[in-house]
């Protein structure tokens, strides 16, 4: 834990640079929920549940059935970029809250 | 120079980069030995988290494994990776935030208690341990291959090496090794992918080579389906295991990963919460990179092996091949004696391959090939062929220079000790730091506890060399037990832990005691007591760690809210780990 004072999220208490600890908080997690939305829909929709819907089409150029290609290559580069999205989504939202503009 | 000598200078060269890396990064004090003084860049540590992540099955069985499995292989692909993003968006911000040194502290800081505490360091030990277990092995049968060496000399210098690093650089050392011997298995995993991308389908991306055209304008996994079918397996593209099955092993998969300590505690050796998230960044990044690869060279090596074998005499099939019958990876019992190679699915015969031998001698048919002394099983197949194979043959059959096979070799020992070496330090850690400091003695100094980390860390080797050398027969039903116990207890006591402020001590405890003794048992009886029996609506042992999350929850959830909430400093230190560090630049 380090040295700063613990701030309350219950109270209201306004951070100087006018974004309250639990306008943060809610900002962090609907960011989190939607990246986990996509992360769920990407590989448990689209690699398994319904794979075998997406087999009939097929990846640019014809060479992979899609339902193939998210479970074995398409699902991981997603991933990549949702952690992208999110480093920077967080970044971003650190700076407005530690009262710099981001 | 031959293969041997290519393997020998290549691997020595390889070891002797990682124990000068050791000698220059050693720790002095606890902080350095247990998270390298909280100074490592994202980029390294995304780097480190990779080679520590992908342990000797990632490099050696993975692709085969896959070859074998056809879209089934998904889950490991998916469930290896997906996990990343459970921890980057879940854990490793607000794990960083918290500081202090492992996991255990953060569940008994936390959970105010010393039994939950307790609870942890028994789960990091035995989870570390069980994967240890398998990468010394997997060290030994490296050199056993490659360099002709016994399985137990080959283990004592995987252990000699990692002791050097892992006793005298704690963290420290171990990071920076992990970093060489990240670019030296990808380095060795891509360099034949490439190649034998180019060979099949002209392109030089493996990831493109996938779904690229063969000879004749056809696409490959179309040419493979039709292989397939052909021989009488499985379509290669369809999958064969029931959904639900499929979805369970994933999700467990994802969740363990992102609950294993070797891989979380990567995220404390940062130093700022934004580091935390860019490592993840990286560490997926670097990892996506031989993961996505995997599944070409899955798909390139069974297009081989379909089209060079089946129907073909032993003597003609290709001389990479042919060489790892040698090494009892490959064998062929000819059971309609037409001096052909009938290839189909289900086994030639039961077990391992056993060869007839005559005064140590190995008795050769007609054709040079090793006569075996299994009893044969019905059916046409004829040969019997080890995953492993399919990457460790891969050169030969490209036709590489022999340098190349010395990479292989390389890179899979790379991948072995990496992944050792983080585990040796968990464990090392748990005993000195969670359970002697936190727990048992806690007012000896540091300069007594960072002693006892190292000793820590040298009794760990050894007792993982001992596993090495005498492995238990179950080594690879085991690891779905570390996933399992992750998902069951680790990842749903953190969560809870950062996102719900009213989870208690009484929740957690409960939550994970329950979570892991259905798992446990689940395994027990579906894995060892009663292998046959049909499990519950066909959820394999592998993914039955998810339903172990699930009940840990609801349990953890339900206890909490008879029982009184955590005390309000614990509170302050939850609202705490949300927030962003006050940025001092």
């Amino acid at each position: 834990m380090s040295q700063q004072d613990p701030v309350n999220t219950d109270s209201a208490a306004t951070d100087s640079a006018g974004m309250s600890p639990r306008e943060y908080w809610r900002k962090n997690i609907t960011c989190v929920l939607w990246l986990l939305v996509i992360w769920f829909v990407v590989s448990y929709g689209c690699g398994i549940l319904f794979a075998d819907e997406l087999d009939k089409f097929r990846t640019p150029g014809g060479g992979i059935k899609l339902g193939f290609w998210f479970a074995q290559q398409g699902s991981i580069y997603v991933f990549v970029i949702l952690i992208a999205i999110y480093v920077r989504f967080m970044n971003r939202l650190d700076a407005k809250f530690n009262g710099k503009q981001g | 120079m031959d293969v041997q000598a290519w393997t020998f200078l290549i691997v020595g060269l390889s070891f002797a980069l990682y124990i000068f890396i050791a000698i220059r990064s050693r720790a002095g004090s606890t902080g350095e030995f247990y998270v390298a003084g909280k100074g490592v860049p994202p980029l390294a540590n995304g780097m480190a988290t990779a080679a520590d992540w992908m342990s000797a099955a990632s490099f050696i069985s993975m692709a085969g494994l896959i070859s074998f499995m056809g879209r089934d292989g998904g889950v490991y692909l998916m469930g290896w990776t997906g996990g990343y993003v459970l921890l980057a968006l879940l854990l490793a911000p607000y794990l960083r935030k918290f500081g202090r040194f492992t996991v255990p502290d953060f569940i008994g800081d936390r959970y105010y208690s010393s039994t939950a505490r307790l609870v942890a360091v028994f789960c990091a030990i035995f989870v570390s341990f069980t994967y240890v277990a398998g990468q010394m092995r997997g060290v030994g049968i490296v050199f056993s291959r490659f360099l002709e060496v016994d399985i137990e000399i080959g283990v004592l210098i995987g252990m000699a090496i990692v002791f050097f690093y892992a006793v005298l650089g704690g963290m420290k050392g171990i990071t920076y090794t992990q970093v060489a011997q990240y670019c030296v298995l990808i380095f060795a995993f891509m360099v034949p992918a490439i190649f034998i991308s180019i060979m099949l389908t002209g392109n030089a991306v493996p990831q493109l080579g996938l779904g690229g055209e063969v000879e004749g304008g056809m696409h490959l996994l179309d040419k493979l389906d039709g292989l397939s079918k052909d021989l009488g397996f499985d379509t290669y593209t369809n999958g064969s295991k029931g959904t639900l099955d499929v979805f369970c092993i994933t999700m467990a998969l994802m969740v363990g990963t992102a609950g294993l300590p070797h891989v979380i505690v990567r995220f404390y050796t940062v130093k700022r919460v934004k580091d935390a998230r860019m490592s993840a960044f990286w560490a997926l990044l670097f990892i996506a990179v031989l993961y996505t690869t995997a599944p070409a060279v899955a798909v390139f090596a069974r297009t081989n092996l379909l089209q060079e074998v089946p129907g073909k005499r032993f003597e003609d099939i290709p001389k990479g091949l042919q060489k790892w019958e040698e090494s009892g990876l490959l064998a062929w019992a000819d059971k309609n004696s037409d001096g052909k190679i009938q290839y189909t699915k289900g086994k030639a015969f039961n077990g391992q391959p056993q060869f007839k031998e005559k005064d140590g001698e190995r008795v050769l048919g007609d054709q040079g090939q090793g006569l075996l002394t299994n009893d044969v099983v019905e059916g046409t197949n004829e040969l019997y062929i080890d995953r492993d194979i399919m990457v460790l043959a891969n050169p030969e059959i490209a036709g590489l220079p022999d340098w190349v096979v010395g990479l292989i070799a390389a890179g899979g020992l790379a991948a072995a000790l990496s992944t050792a070496a983080g585990l040796l330090l968990v464990i090392s850690t748990s005993f000195a730091h969670d359970l002697m400091k936190k727990t048992l003695t806690p007012d000896i100094d540091e300069k007594r506890e960072l002693f006892l980390a190292r000793v820590g860390a040298a009794v760990a080797v050894v007792i993982a060399g001992y596993f090495g050398i005498n492995p238990p027969g179950f080594v690879g039903e085991v690891v779905a037990f570390a996933f399992g116990l992750a998902a069951a207890s680790f990842f749903p006591a953190i969560l809870l832990g950062i996102f719900s402020k009213r989870m208690n001590r009484e929740g957690v405890i409960s939550g994970m005691i329950v979570g892991i003794l259905f798992t446990a048992s689940y395994i027990i009886y579906f894995q060892f007591i009663d292998k046959g029996a049909k499990p519950w609506f066909g959820i394999s042992p592998a993914g039955i760690g998810t339903l172990g999350m699930l009940i840990n929850f609801a349990v953890a959830f339900t206890v909490s809210r008879f029982t009184a909430p955590p005390p309000e400093e614990v509170q302050r230190m939850v609202d705490d780990i949300r927030l962003p560090e006050v940025t001092e630049n």
